[in-house]
């Protein structure tokens, strides 16, 4: 088990390397940076000092070991529009997006495995074909526009909820959240489902196929023989099998909704990670392009090794090989 | 027990295999429907000039006095605009057939080189084997790893606007689905004996490659173009609405949606309503067509 | 043989008929199949895969899904009427009264549950006793069914087992309630000759030693031959012959059984010939209109396109053949 660790985080700590030398390409290499960094109208003079100034002079290799040792030290420069260090920015924003993406995910979960095992049982039915019907226009629907609908509906129609923003957050061990208060939730509510949809047809489709095969197993037929009641079936002997790619899947796809909070964070200006870069974007602030890049690999690198770790401890026989491993 | 009669093999090789293709399509009209959909979408793109009330780029025919006009409502120029204008008077209807246009030719653009870049890589991958192979999965497990949006944000972030660049983005996030799926089928159509013939015929590489491995991995890779349309499509809405994609001289969908939003609070509705229906059933059209290609080409699935 | 007097049997099926509705017709999987099965006695049911004998097994549990559907006949269960009890009813007496063993136990075991969790759920589904008395039956009956050390090897999970050993868990669930009546369906036939054999030994002797009937679905005559007390064989959802095992493997009357027996090495008597019996099984979905055996059959006769009614011979054998294999001298007294 350890050694089986120890290559994993080796893994990750490669593809960390990779991803730095590809940002550190298109950032230094493609665009010279210098012309981020001086105002339109700057003499070849001023131009040449900063280029001195932030070594940018020097050959790739030793930028290169210089871009490096800066970021081991977390030091991704300063955001030219906010004026701090880029990388406290991004960690400073970092919190909201990651409990809006939790939201999102929790949601997908609960509503994507009742509907799923419900279409995987009965794939006969009308209201299963209903749902998958409906699944096919989930992961059609482009979620910037689902999110416009959502405010159009229920905010600027109805009254219901809040539009924009993030409601009051409390503090809990030190970590800021809104999912503890009603006001929170109601600002929640929005971003969340607007950011679940996707992932909610995902877990449907994942469910639902994982179900059918399931049902046809012969430890299915066999529990029914023993005389097990159906909600038993369904609920452990069914569940547990397809809950090993459903959590292996949503794991890996927290990741695309940390980046899909991107658009979602826009549209609802929560006050997250995401609606920083794409101000940065906008604004060609490099470092906090570079620093929220760099966060999002690292945390995507996290998110994996977690889910080798959740995936051997829901598989059995996966926990067996990493023994002898 | 009673699957085993009449269980046929999905190879769509041959007329007669065509033949029974369609109509193993044709046999879910909801998938049906969804291909004369999309046929009349892609036709309405085609003939947009002929039938729009107006060209929306001919600033001499669009007037500022038109502007943020309810549906249904009498464009100076003397025409109904039977979904509304824009914020600068655009009429949606013209708006959204030439965006269509757009949309569509970006994503089938961006989809045809990817196709043709990914499904060549995959290829070199399964037939030359060893170092080169290692190096394209890599790169191909890295591109899959990282979420398309986020690296089309980034790509445009460091390339600029421009269609070319989206569609150059488009490209980079796209190419690796094919080669992943070129690559599996290549691998096992190799080992089948017909190779071995072709190659004891005396042909070379490339023909052998060419004339006969891809026609034989060509099912599974409609199957991903569908699918991959449909995101770049969608993918090329999201990037245009977040301000980094198309510029406003070339409004493609999601340019419509973006500049409906600032007019969304005050209820003026249509300007982002419109166009996101026309993206949404375009998506959901080649997703239906998709669907149902999946289940007829795969004949592991069948039933 | 011994068995046939004793009074009321275990189990009674008579003119079962199980159908599947498919979209290409009717499959008659199981048609008008009738037999018995006394306390201690062991019952082979015997046939090619899809001459209907594990939808049998499976009509008998109420584990008939659609399109299939039992359309006929009646299932008697210590004279208890089954056919047409609803799914709750099912469920009661399934586990408790019958219980089935299927054939691959890589299978049959979930994969991701512990071996306990899956003995345990088994006794609490029809008992109102304790997780921990549970557990004790638990242990007891893996000690029955000969694993060594069950106190550890409860914690286990299934792939921590052999083939042979995940077979004696899933026998062990089976006597978990002491059912009156097991179905196993060639629950050796996945498993090494040498394991096959003591599973078989133990079998054995544990329904002999709690007077449980069994029915033994297999397509290997030998396996019938060492264990069954009878034997009735099926062809395209229908029994052609049944009787005691020996007469019926010495002297088979239908042609069909002849063929087994000759095509299974080893088991050939008299320096009969080993050969294949020519032709295929027929599509359940096209059946001939008279004996379904009679396009494959070598004896075959024009009568034998009406087909044939079920004939009964003095010592308790049936068979339904228009012209069946002459007897030899060892039952002089057979009607031709």
């Amino acid at each position: 088990m350890i050694a089986f660790i120890i290559r994993r985080v080796g893994q990750a700590l490669a593809v960390i390397l990779v991803m730095t030398v590809l940002v550190f390409f298109g950032t230094h290499v493609i665009g010279d940076p210098v012309w981020m960094m001086v105002p339109g109208d700057a003499t070849q003079e001023q131009v040449e000092q900063v280029r001195r100034e932030f070594g940018f002079d020097q050959p790739a290799h030793r930028q290169f070991l210089a871009f490096l040792r800066d970021i081991a030290q977390g030091d991704f420069g300063r955001s030219y529009v906010h004026g701090g260090p880029a990388f406290a920015l991004i960690l400073e924003r970092m919190p909201a997006t990651l409990e809006l993406a939790f939201a999102a995910l929790l949601m997908a979960v609960v509503l994507g495995i009742p509907l799923g095992l419900y279409a995987g049982l009965n794939p006969e039915a009308a209201p299963a074909r209903a749902i998958m019907a409906g699944s096919i226009l989930g992961f059609s629907l482009p979620t910037f526009w689902v999110g416009l609908m959502l405010i159009m509906l229920f905010s600027v129609m109805l009254g219901w909820l809040p539009a924009t923003g993030r409601g009051p957050t409390v503090s809990v061990f030190g970590i800021e959240t809104s999912m503890l208060s009603l006001e929170g939730w109601r600002h929640l509510l929005l971003p969340a489902l607007n950011l679940a949809l996707l992932k909610v047809s995902l877990v449907i489709r994942l469910t639902r196929s994982g179900a059918r095969e399931a049902a046809l197993q012969d430890y299915v037929k066999f529990a029914r023989a023993k005389g097990l009641s159906r909600r038993r079936i369904v609920g452990v002997h069914i569940l547990k099998n397809i809950l090993i790619p459903i959590v292996t899947v949503l794991g890996l796809e927290f990741g695309s909704l940390v980046a899909f909070s991107v658009v979602t964070e826009t549209i609802f200006a929560w006050p997250g990670m995401g609606k920083l870069l794409l101000e940065a974007i906008q604004r060609l602030d490099r470092p906090l392009i570079v620093a929220y890049v760099m966060v999002v690999v690292m945390l995507f690198v996290t998110i994996n090794l977690i889910v080798d770790i959740l995936y051997s401890a829901l598989d059995p026989r996966v926990r067996l090989t990493g023994d002898t491993a | 027990m009673s699957a085993e009669a009449g269980m046929p093999g999905a190879e769509m090789a041959g007329a007669g295999g065509l033949g029974r293709f369609a109509r193993r399509f044709a046999e879910d009209r909801v998938a049906l429907f969804g291909l004369v959909l999309l046929l009349v979408i892609a036709g309405l793109a085609l003939i947009a000039p002929f039938i729009a009330p107006q060209n929306p780029y001919d600033l001499a025919r669009v007037d500022i006095m038109d502007s943020r006009q309810p549906p249904g409502a009498r464009a100076g120029d003397g025409f109904t605009m039977w979904l509304g204008s824009d914020g600068v008077g655009r009429d949606l209807v013209s708006g959204i057939l030439y965006g269509l246009r757009i949309s569509l030719a970006v994503g089938l653009v961006s989809g045809l080189i990817a196709a043709a870049i990914g499904m060549t890589l995959g290829l070199v991958a399964a037939y030359a084997g060893g170092r080169t192979e290692t190096l394209i999965m890599r790169l191909v497990d890295l591109q899959l790893s990282l979420p398309s949006v986020l690296v089309a944000l980034i790509l445009v972030a460091l390339l600029g606007k421009g269609i070319d660049k989206i569609i150059l983005a488009l490209v980079i996030v796209q190419w690796a689905y094919y080669a992943r799926t070129v690559r599996g089928s290549a691998l096992v159509e190799r080992r089948k004996e017909y190779v071995e013939a072709a190659r004891s015929l005396g042909l070379s590489h490339a023909r052998t490659v060419f004339r006969h491995i891809l026609p034989n991995c060509l099912a599974p890779v409609i199957v991903i173009a569908t699918v991959q349309t449909a995101h770049a499509i969608s993918l090329e809405a999201t990037l245009s609405f977040l301000g980094v994609g198309l510029p406003q001289t070339e409004p493609s969908l999601g340019v419509l949606i973006a500049n409906g939003f600032q007019y969304m609070l005050s209820g003026k509705y249509w300007i982002s309503f419109f166009p996101g229906i026309a993206l949404l059933v375009t998506i959901v059209a080649i997703n239906l067509v998709g669907d149902r290609l999946r289940d007829v080409l795969n004949p592991r699935l069948e039933r | 043989m011994a068995a046939a007097g004793r009074g009321r049997p275990v189990l009674e099926v008579s003119d079962l008929a199980t159908h599947f509705l498919t979209r290409e017709g009717v499959v008659k999987a199981v048609d008008g199949v009738s037999f018995a099965v006394h306390a201690g006695e062991v019952l082979g049911l015997v046939g090619e895969s899809g001459s209907g004998k594990s939808v049998t097994g499976f009509s008998i549990l109420g584990l008939i899904d659609p399109p299939g559907r039992i359309v006929a006949g009646s299932i008697r269960l210590k004279g208890e009427e089954l056919v047409g009890r609803g799914e709750a009813a099912m469920r009661a007496l399934r586990g408790r009264r019958f219980a089935m063993i299927f054939q691959d136990p890589m299978m049959t075991l979930n994969p991701v549950l512990r071996i306990d969790t899956q003995m345990i759920e088994a006794v609490t589904a029809h008992e109102a006793v304790s997780v921990k008395a549970a557990r004790a039956r638990a242990v007891e009956v893996l000690g029955l069914v000969g694993i060594p050390a069950p106190e550890e090897r409860l914690n286990a999970y299934p792939h921590q087992f052999s083939g042979g050993m995940r077979q004696r868990v899933a026998i062990a669930i089976a006597l978990l309630h002491r059912p009156a009546l097991i179905i196993a369906d060639e629950p050796t036939t996945a498993l090494d000759v040498t394991i096959q054999s003591q599973i078989l030994a133990e079998m054995q002797g544990l329904v002999r030693d709690h007077g449980t009937a069994l029915i033994w679905i297999t397509h290997d005559l030998a396996v019938v031959a060492g264990l069954a007390d009878r034997v009735a064989v099926m062809y395209a959802g229908r029994i052609v012959e049944q009787g005691a095992v020996d007469s019926v493997l010495d002297s088979p009357i239908h042609p069909y059984t002849q063929g087994l027996i000759g095509s299974v090495p080893g088991t050939a008597r008299h320096g009969a010939r080993l050969r294949q019996i020519p032709g295929a099984a027929p599509s359940l979905l096209r059946l001939p209109p008279g004996c379904a055996f009679e396009p494959r059959c070598a004896r075959a006769i024009p009568v034998c396109r009406a087909a044939p009614s079920l004939s009964r011979t003095p010592d308790g054998r049936a068979f339904r053949c228009h012209n069946p294999v002459p007897q030899g001298a060892a039952l002089p007294e057979m009607p031709a």
